[in-house]
């Protein structure tokens, strides 16, 4: 009785976070792609379900009969989806690699920073990534403005004679992302720059390498599976990223989490937010899954 | 090794991390500012501190968000170490491709599909949003983050120990209790402080799961963002950053100080 009861106990470790997850990640998933191929009504909540899980198979097999596909018809025809997509992913790209521009000879400084400098400078680039996404966006709002700090610090130097326009254009959403993502791109960086081999780089360049070339033959080449980590850590979720465009973006600034954010809560469209949901995931996969195989290939190669 | 940090490296550093701090400075200093301008210097003051706290909306926004924070963040860690063994001690069980797929997608996924989907779930279960759909909400997400800090403490862990205690007569609950949980104890702890920040500054999925009377601090900032900034907004972020920083800052010293006195006991006991 009381192995039996203990043994309950051991299983739970499983149990518990199992369920939970079954209940509260994968069946809202489920729902999410139930109700992308469901009709849209005006009710609450205002879809028609097509779908009733207690129906039993054969109610199953009739359900699927009367998927409709026409949210997904929908969202290829309207071309505000596909160009938000687009968009996003164009978006995402570009800012990726402004970070890798200034993350990297970040994480390089760093690495060649004397050693008992280097866990402070670390700490620095964590502990923003501990304060408030939101803040760390919002105090760009002020800075940005057309009577914001930046533009009256151009003034003053004389750079430029009239104030520019910065704030609600996609140039302010690529200084958030950048701003907001940089710690994700130095850490990896950071983390293989430091662990290199110094010697390496004196050995080529004993062998008549000047400096730039022993940087891109061979700094840069064993660098690369940090930049891999840190490009997908700064790609992944800048693609579906809704408080950066929100605040910062303009009009003209189509991304995607924002398109599903007024499809869902202006339109109250909830059978096409699934399906945007659905198909913005479809395009995740793949990033996510190159990510994590990248991970595994470099876990084997330090055993 | 010092005739590599040239003016190159040193320039990149330094402004590095004059583009991370700068904005948040700017934001700490204009909160002090006399104006209600935002933009433009009028002398020190704290008046906006003052009307801050003296703002209903606000204060019982603060007080939801520490509220749900607390509960969510500990059941959270409750759940995501036990998930952590689970995946760390449990090699073969039923299922284990799911969960640990499970364990790991929330933490790529774009909070604007964990939101809709969790609100379309409650929605299909009949519950009615606030704040205990909040709270919910964030326990599946941040579970997955204490998970992962756990998991690797507990991957380095030397089983032995456990073994040792076991061999010397402790039942398993017991060996757990005085040898494992002690040692994974500061990966906990960590845990529970990137679960409690995750909740604190969570807006995304906050929307799509609050309802009437549950609004977060983040949900009012970005409210009042929206109409415009204005400087009782950023002496309230100017507090949260400073709380922030502080607990991690202290957080980190602690974990140091025990990690070297841990090292000193170690010397300590192979010296005898």
């Amino acid at each position: 009785m009381k192995a039996a009861l203990r043994s309950i106990l051991a299983k739970s470790t499983i149990w518990l976070p199992y369920i939970w997850l079954l209940i509260f990640f994968l069946a809202p998933f489920l729902i999410v792609a139930k109700l992308s191929v469901s009709e849209p009504a005006i009710a609450q909540p205002p879809y028609t379900p097509t779908f009733d899980f207690w129906d039993g198979p054969a109610g199953w097999w009739r359900a699927i009969g009367q998927f409709s596909f026409y949210n997904y018809i929908f969202i290829t025809e309207d071309s505000l989806y596909w160009k938000s997509y687009i968009s996003s992913l164009q978006i995402a790209v570009i800012s990726t690699f402004l970070t890798l521009l200034i993350g990297y000879p970040m994480a390089y400084g760093m690495a060649r920073a004397p050693r008992t400098w280097r866990p402070m400078l670390l700490m620095l680039v964590i502990l923003p990534f501990w304060t408030s996404f939101l803040i760390r966006v919002y105090a760009w709002i002020g800075i940005l403005k057309k009577e914001g700090l930046l533009n009256q610090f151009l003034l003053w130097i004389g750079l430029i004679s009239e104030p520019l326009t910065i704030l609600n254009t996609n140039t302010a959403v690529y200084i958030g992302i950048v701003y907001s993502y940089l710690p994700f791109m130095v850490l990896p960086l950071y983390a293989n720059l430091e662990r290199q081999d110094f010697s390496l780089l004196e050995a080529a360049m004993d062998l008549g390498c000047t400096q730039r070339q022993a940087f891109w033959k061979v700094t840069w080449p064993l660098s690369m599976p940090g930049v891999i980590a840190g490009c997908f850590l700064v790609f992944i979720p800048t693609v579906g990223e809704f408080v950066i465009p929100s605040l910062l973006g303009g009009s003209e600034t189509l991304m995607i989490g924002r398109t599903l954010y007024d499809e869902f809560f202006q339109n109250r469209d909830w059978p096409v937010s699934s399906a945007v949901a659905i198909i913005l995931l479809m395009i995740l996969i793949v990033p996510i899954m190159l990510f994590q195989r990248s991970e595994a290939l470099a876990r084997e190669r330090e055993r | 090794m010092n005739k590599s940090w040239t003016g190159f490296n040193i320039t990149a550093v330094v402004f590095g991390f004059a583009f991370l701090y700068i904005p948040i400075l700017i934001l700490i200093v204009y909160s002090f500012n006399e104006s209600r301008l935002v933009t433009v210097w009028a002398g020190f003051s704290t008046q906006w501190y003052v009307r801050a706290f003296e703002n209903e909306g606000l204060m019982s926004a603060a007080w939801v968000t520490i509220r749900v924070g607390l509960v969510a963040a500990t059941i959270a860690t409750v759940l995501g170490t036990l998930a952590a063994l689970a995946l760390v001690r449990h090699n073969v069980f039923r299922g284990r491709f799911l969960f640990s797929g499970m364990v790991y997608a929330p933490l790529v996924m774009p909070e604007v599909i964990t939101g809709l989907s969790l609100l379309l779930l409650f929605v299909a279960m009949g519950m009615d949003r606030g704040m205990t759909t909040v709270i919910l909400a964030h326990i599946t997400f941040s579970m997955c983050f204490v998970a992962v800090v756990v998991q690797s403490r507990l991957i380095t862990f030397d089983r032995s120990l456990e073994e040792a205690a076991l061999d010397l007569g402790a039942t398993p609950a017991r060996a757990f209790m005085q040898i494992t949980l002690p040692i994974i104890a500061p990966s906990i702890c960590a845990g529970w402080m990137l679960a409690f920040t995750l909740s604190l500054d969570d807006l995304v999925i906050a929307q799509f799961n609050s309802g009437p009377g549950a609004t977060t601090l983040p949900m009012k900032i970005f409210s009042q963002v929206r109409l415009g900034v204005t400087p009782e907004i950023n002496a309230i972020c100017a507090i949260l950053v400073a709380a922030v920083a502080s607990g991690v800052l202290v957080a980190s010293l602690t974990m140091k100080r025990q990690e070297l006195r841990r090292q000193r006991a170690e010397q300590l006991a192979a010296q005898a």
